[in-house]
Parts: C-alpha cells; sequence; structure tokens
C-alpha cells in the first residue's frame, strides 16, 4: 500500500511537467484550430536550450528555465510565420502536413548537429525521504516549476490585455477582428506562447532524464494523451489531464510490468475519445 | 611542422627501415560504428581498439603474408546503433568497398543483423561487443566471437552475493535487448541453483530514461541486490537515479556501463557498483604474441589519454587475432585463414581465445574467462578493481 502511495506521488509530479507540456499544444489548437505537429521538436528544443544554457553559459539549470522561455516564443514567432501562418482557416489536413514538414527539418538539422547521442545535465538535489522510498528533489522541483508556470499562463490569460485578445481570438476571430484587435499579431503571439511552454516543458524534463535529438516523440504523443483527457483547446484542462495520466501511470506500474504503461495509456486515449469526445475535464473550459 | 623538417623524419624513417618494411599491398578491414546513438560509448571505445591496433601494425610495416606485407587500411561508417544501417553498410563494405576481412560492429543486437550479411557473402568477422550465443547457433561458419558469452557475465556477481549475503533477494532489472536477456536467461538459473529467491524480474524498453517507477517497485519488492542493466546510456541513468532515489541495496551489479571509464563522472553514485568485465587493465596475462596488458594500456593512454575498459581492449585484441591468423596461414585466402582461426588457442593481453569448431556453435568463444569489477574510492579518487576472482583480485571487495 505505502509502494502504491508513492507510485502515486511519484505519477502525480512527473504528470504536472506532462500536462505543461500538453498546455502548449491545446493553447495552439484552442485559439488557431491547428494541431502543431512540431510540438515534439520544441519539448526536444526546450531540451537543448537548457542544456547549452547550463554549459555554455554557465548558468545554474533552473537559472537557465526563463531563458528556455524566451527562445521557445522566438522559435515559435519564426515557425507561425513560416509554416502556420498561411493555413490558419484552411482544412486540417493542409496544418498537418505543414507542421509535420516543419518538424521533419527541425529534426533532420538537430540530428545532423548534435547526432542522436544522449546529453545530461547533472541537477543534484536532496529528496524527500518518505517510508522508504524517496521522492527525488528534481522531481519536485520540476513539479513546482510546471504548477507556477501553469499559473503564469492563467494570469497572462485572464488578467491581461494580450490573454484577453487571445481569448477573444479563440472564441470568434471575425468578431475580435471588428472589434479592432489585430488578430494575425495575436495568432503568432499565442503560438509563440505555445511554445514557449512545450520548450520550458522540455528544460525541466531535461533537468529529470536524459536525452537526446529524438527524445520530443514520446512526450509529444503523452501530450496528445493529456490534450484528450483534459479537453481539447482548455489549457487548464491540460495540467489536469496530465496530473490524471501520472496518476494513472502510478497506479498501473506496481501491478503490471513498467512497459505496459505505454499500452494502458493509449487504450485509455481511444476510451476517452469515444466515451468523452470533448475530453473528461471539458466542463472546465473558459 | 615544416616541409624540409618532414622530409627529414620521412627520410630517416626509411633509412633505417629495411626492405621488407614497406608494404607491398593493403588489406582493407571494414566495419560499422556507432558514432551516434545509443551505443556510441562503447563502440568509440571498441573502435579505438581497432585504430591503435591498425597504427601500430602500419608502423611495423604491415602484416606479413607469406613473401609479401599488407598495410591495413579500414573501411568504416556510422551506423546509428540501428540495425537496418548495419544490414546496407556491411552489404556496402563487402560489395563495393571490397573489404576482405570484416570486424564487428558494437551489441549483440548489430552484430546479429551484421552477421547475416557476413556470413551470405562468406566473409570472415570477428565479432567484438557480442556476448550473445545465439548468433553463433545457427550454422555459420565465419563467425569468430572474442568475448566470453552472455552466460558467464553474472556467474561470478552471483557467487560473490551468495558468499557475502546467503539470504539476499535480488532484483532482475534488465534492458529488453538481445545481450540483457542473454545474459539474465543464464543468471535467472545460477540464482536458482545458489538457493537465492528472486524478488523482481522485470525487463524495461531500451527507451527508458525514467526508472522512478521501476526503483519502486524494487524498493516495494524488498530487494537487497539488484543485478541487471543494459548498457551504457541506460546503465549509467539508473545507477544515477538508484542513488537519488536512495534505494539503500547491499550490491547491485550493472552489465557494461560501469566499465566505460565515463562511469566515474557519476561521482558517488558510482561507489560500489561493479560490472562483470571481459578485461581490465591490471590483469596479468602472459601472451603469446603482442603486447602484454601493461603495456596496452600505456600505449592506449598515450594515444588517447584515457585508461582503456573491455570494449577497446577487445577491439586491439580482434586486430591482434587477424593478424596472427594471416601470419600463420601465410595468405588472405578465407578458407586457409578460417582454418588457422578454428585450430587457434592462445594467450594475448586480453587472455585466452580458442574458438569452437562444433558446428553447431562455430566461433562461439570457449577459452576466455571474465572477471568482476567494483568502483571503489581511494585517496578521494573512484578507481575501478577487480574482485573476482580471487587469483585475480586487485582489491578486497567493498561492501
Amino acid at each position: 500500500m505505502i509502494g502504491l502511495i508513492a507510485s502515486l506521488i511519484d505519477g502525480v509530479l512527473v504528470g504536472a511537467v506532462y500536462g505543461l507540456a500538453a498546455m502548449g499544444l491545446t493553447l495552439i489548437w484552442g485559439v488557431m484550430n491547428v494541431i502543431n505537429l512540431t510540438h515534439g521538436a520544441m519539448i526536444v528544443l526546450g531540451m537543448f536550450a537548457l542544456y547549452f544554457s547550463a554549459s555554455a553559459l554557465g548558468l545554474p539549470p533552473y537559472g537557465a528555465v526563463p531563458v528556455t522561455i524566451v527562445i521557445g516564443f522566438a522559435v515559435g514567432v519564426m515557425v507561425y510565420w513560416i509554416a502556420v501562418h498561411r493555413v490558419i482557416g484552411r482544412p486540417h489536413l493542409m496544418s498537418l502536413l505543414s507542421t509535420f514538414a516543419m518538424n521533419m527539418v527541425l529534426i533532420g538539422l538537430g540530428t545532423a548537429v548534435f547526432s542522436t547521442s544522449p546529453y545530461n545535465v547533472p541537477v543534484a538535489l536532496p529528496g524527500i525521504a518518505w517510508r522508504g522510498y524517496t521522492f527525488t528533489g528534481t522531481h519536485v522541483v520540476a513539479a513546482a516549476l510546471a504548477l507556477l508556470i501553469a499559473g503564469l499562463l492563467y494570469l497572462l490569460l485572464h488578467r491581461t490585455r494580450i490573454g484577453k485578445a487571445i481569448r477573444a481570438v479563440a472564441a470568434n476571430r471575425e468578431a475580435a477582428e471588428l472589434n479592432g484587435i489585430p488578430t494575425t499579431q495575436v495568432l503568432s503571439f499565442a503560438f509563440g506562447l505555445g511554445v514557449a511552454l512545450a520548450a520550458v516543458s522540455g528544460a525541466l524534463i531535461a533537468t529529470l532524464f536524459p536525452f537526446n535529438v529524438l527524445s520530443g516523440g514520446a512526450y509529444e504523443l503523452k501530450s496528445f494523451v493529456v490534450t484528450v483527457l483534459g479537453a481539447m483547446g482548455n489549457p487548464a484542462g491540460a495540467l489536469m489531464g496530465g496530473v490524471a495520466l501520472g496518476l494513472i501511470e502510478g497506479a498501473a506500474t506496481p501491478f503490471m510490468p513498467v512497459s505496459w504503461t505505454p499500452v494502458i495509456e493509449f487504450v485509455l486515449f481511444v476510451a476517452v475519445l469515444i466515451s468523452f469526445p470533448r475530453g473528461l475535464f471539458a466542463f472546465t473550459r473558459s | 611542422m615544416t616541409i624540409p623538417r618532414l622530409m627529414l623524419i620521412a627520410a630517416a624513417a626509411l633509412a633505417t627501415c629495411s626492405h621488407t618494411c614497406a608494404a607491398d599491398d593493403t588489406l582493407t578491414i571494414g566495419f560499422t560504428v556507432s558514432r551516434t546513438g545509443k551505443l556510441n560509448t562503447e563502440s568509440t571505445a571498441q573502435m579505438r581498439g581497432f585504430e591503435l591496433w591498425r597504427d601500430e601494425v602500419n608502423v611495423r610495416g604491415g602484416i606479413a603474408a607469406g613473401d609479401k606485407r599488407y598495410k591495413v587500411s579500414f573501411v568504416s561508417y556510422d551506423d546509428e546503433s540501428a540495425h537496418p544501417r548495419v544490414q546496407q553498410l556491411y552489404t556496402r563494405i563487402i560489395n563495393q568497398d571490397k573489404a576482405q576481412f570484416l570486424f564487428s560492429p558494437y551489441s549483440s543486437g548489430l552484430v546479429a543483423t551484421a552477421a547475416i550479411v557476413s556470413e551470405q557473402h562468406g566473409r570472415i568477422m570477428l565479432t567484438t561487443g557480442a556476448a550473445e550465443e545465439k548468433t553463433y547457433k545457427l550454422g555459420n561458419k565465419n563467425l569468430f566471437q572474442v568475448y566470453s558469452s552472455a552466460d558467464l557475465y553474472l556467474a561470478g556477481a552471483i557467487q560473490v552475493v551468495k558468499e557475502l549475503y546467503s539470504k539476499a533477494e535480488p532484483a532482475l532489472v534488465y534492458k529488453d535487448d538481445p545481450l540483457s536477456k542473454a545474459v539474465l536467461q543464464s543468471a535467472r538459473k545460477q540464482v536458482a541453483e545458489a538457493g537465492l529467491r528472486t524478488a523482481l524480474d522485470e525487463a524495461y524498453s531500451p527507451e527508458t530514461t525514467d526508472f522512478g517507477p521501476i526503483i519502486n517497485k524494487v524498493i516495494s519488492a524488498k530487494a537487497d541486490v539488484l543485478l541487471g542493466g543494459g548498457h551504457y546510456s541506460d546503465g549509467a541513468t539508473l545507477a544515477r537515479q538508484l542513488h537519488d532515489h536512495g534505494a539503500r541495496l547491499k550490491w547491485v551489479t550493472l552489465l557494461v556501463a560501469p566499465d566505460s571509464p565515463n562511469f566515474a563522472t557519476l561521482g558517488d553514485a558510482a561507489v560500489g557498483i561493479s560490472v562483470p568485465s571481459q578485461w581490465e587493465p591490471q590483469v596479468s596475462f602472459k601472451p603469446d604474441f603482442g603486447p602484454t596488458a601493461a603495456e596496452f594500456t600505456q600505449r592506449f593512454q598515450a594515444e588517447y589519454a584515457i585508461e582503456p575498459g573491455y570494449h577497446a581492449a577487445a577491439g586491439y585484441a580482434a586486430g591482434l587475432l587477424l593478424q596472427h591468423a594471416i601470419e600463420e596461414a601465410g595468405t588472405l585466402d578465407q578458407i586457409k585463414v578460417a582454418d588457422v582461426l578454428n585450430k587457434m588457442d592462445v594467450t594475448t593481453m586480453f587472455g585466452r581465445t580458442k574458438f569452437s569448431t562444433n558446428p553447431r556453435e562455430h566461433g562461439l568463444q570457449i577459452g576466455h574467462e571474465m572477471v568482476l569489477a567494483q568502483w571503489q574510492k581511494k585517496d578521494g579518487k573512484l578507481v575501478k578493481e577487480v574482485i573476482w576472482p580471487k587469483a585475480a583480485k586487485t582489491a578486497d571487495i567493498l561492501y
């Protein structure tokens, strides 16, 4: 029983980071109806941004997190203008293909420059011991930062002019345009914000586990599962979906081989799509 | 360096060299290296062993085969630690690059793929970095395994655990790949024969980076010993996370990873961790030919500024064994060289080498023995000591 509780707590800690990663994906979907297939590559961008900020610039790992947000935002705005701007409002297949192609370019460039060898950001923090189990300090800090950033996102969306503009464009772009909101710039900002969230989640993941250029794929898949769990287009739902996914992983692993976890996750993915097409936490959509 | 000085050195080299020093022709050996991907660390070490041997042979005028001397030339490509690339590249190495002999890639999985291609083309391949036995039990004629096979890997560690902790309950936690599964298949039987109860037996995906769930299961199962791991990337991560999670295990033996000098970068997480090793720099075999282990270690350190692990030593030994076989055969003819390899029972800096000639397991290494090494702190520095067998140990067991 103690082991199960420890596993659930670990699951929640990692789930908060999954939720942060998915918030970026779901924000972009909610605002502009685009499924961003560069999401995995942007998570990897955050991992490498943290790695090089810590190693090349000598920044402490957590001190480099704001740098990662800035880099992610800048790259996101650039990707918007290159791959997304012209396909907004077009059939979904066009945005899927456009972002998929961009993803291939980014992964290809990353592989050419960094190869597929593993990288590691060593972070030593004391853990919290409990009844023979230890919750590592890095997990606790990553979860705390994920919640903090989610809170800041909420404040941005609900307490600032740009946030109000983003929500207006998400609700009805034409009406927002008629009210004088420069919707194209808002979309660009929102995409940059979504990518920044993906990048910062990558940075936090890099403090937990080793990574390589191809690591984004697994977290991108988890982001899709979380987005479906949490209600598509709903950042708050995404955070709760991430925690829910972490809880499911934590509940399952004590009772079955760890390698079965992805099977459980994707069975759940299909089940929720069929039973709750709007997401488990659709009631939280603002 | 100025051109006149270069010419002076070249002239001096030629003047001191007898007429037999200059090579008449070139012998091409082909192989792939995992320059990228998860197997990069071990594969690079293996390649350095190949290259050191090649450079030394060429300085001495090449390999003598009959009346001719052959300069050794390598053709190698990056296999990206991926099976499809190994298949493509070995086909290219044989058909387009016309390599006369082959060295294997690193890892049992990739060697199994390369062996299919080498056997199709009837090329001799010395395999290093490939302990899984299955590859040699498929009816081959031209494979020659340098490593001890997988069933011996954890035998020493289990014996040590039984001596130290007669009521230990080991957790078998290992990577889902050919080497680790082959090692653990034998280890299960050895644990049972030692009278120990297995507390947990679980494989993890090669892509695993979060070992937290498995470590929690080890703690929940009340295991006090952990045996397993995989290769460097996952093994080092597992070791680090065991330390971070405060798993409080009495004994940890991991495959492969702790043998790499890079493992010392884990700091305190490395202390006490043991590894079954094909070779350590401290071994004192009396070689029938080639350098001693100490001489090889010195030359490797001079070249690469790092102590060699067994991956590099095996790479070097593969070169020595092939050279010896060609020189004894007096020819590059595949059949005659294979004949010499089949009859070979020699000792090099790597230890004894003898290949099985039983058609059901041709090329399996039946002469070489493994040691168990452990990371210990001496005067504040991390060093790897040989702790088993007792006859070969350089330090007492740390437990």
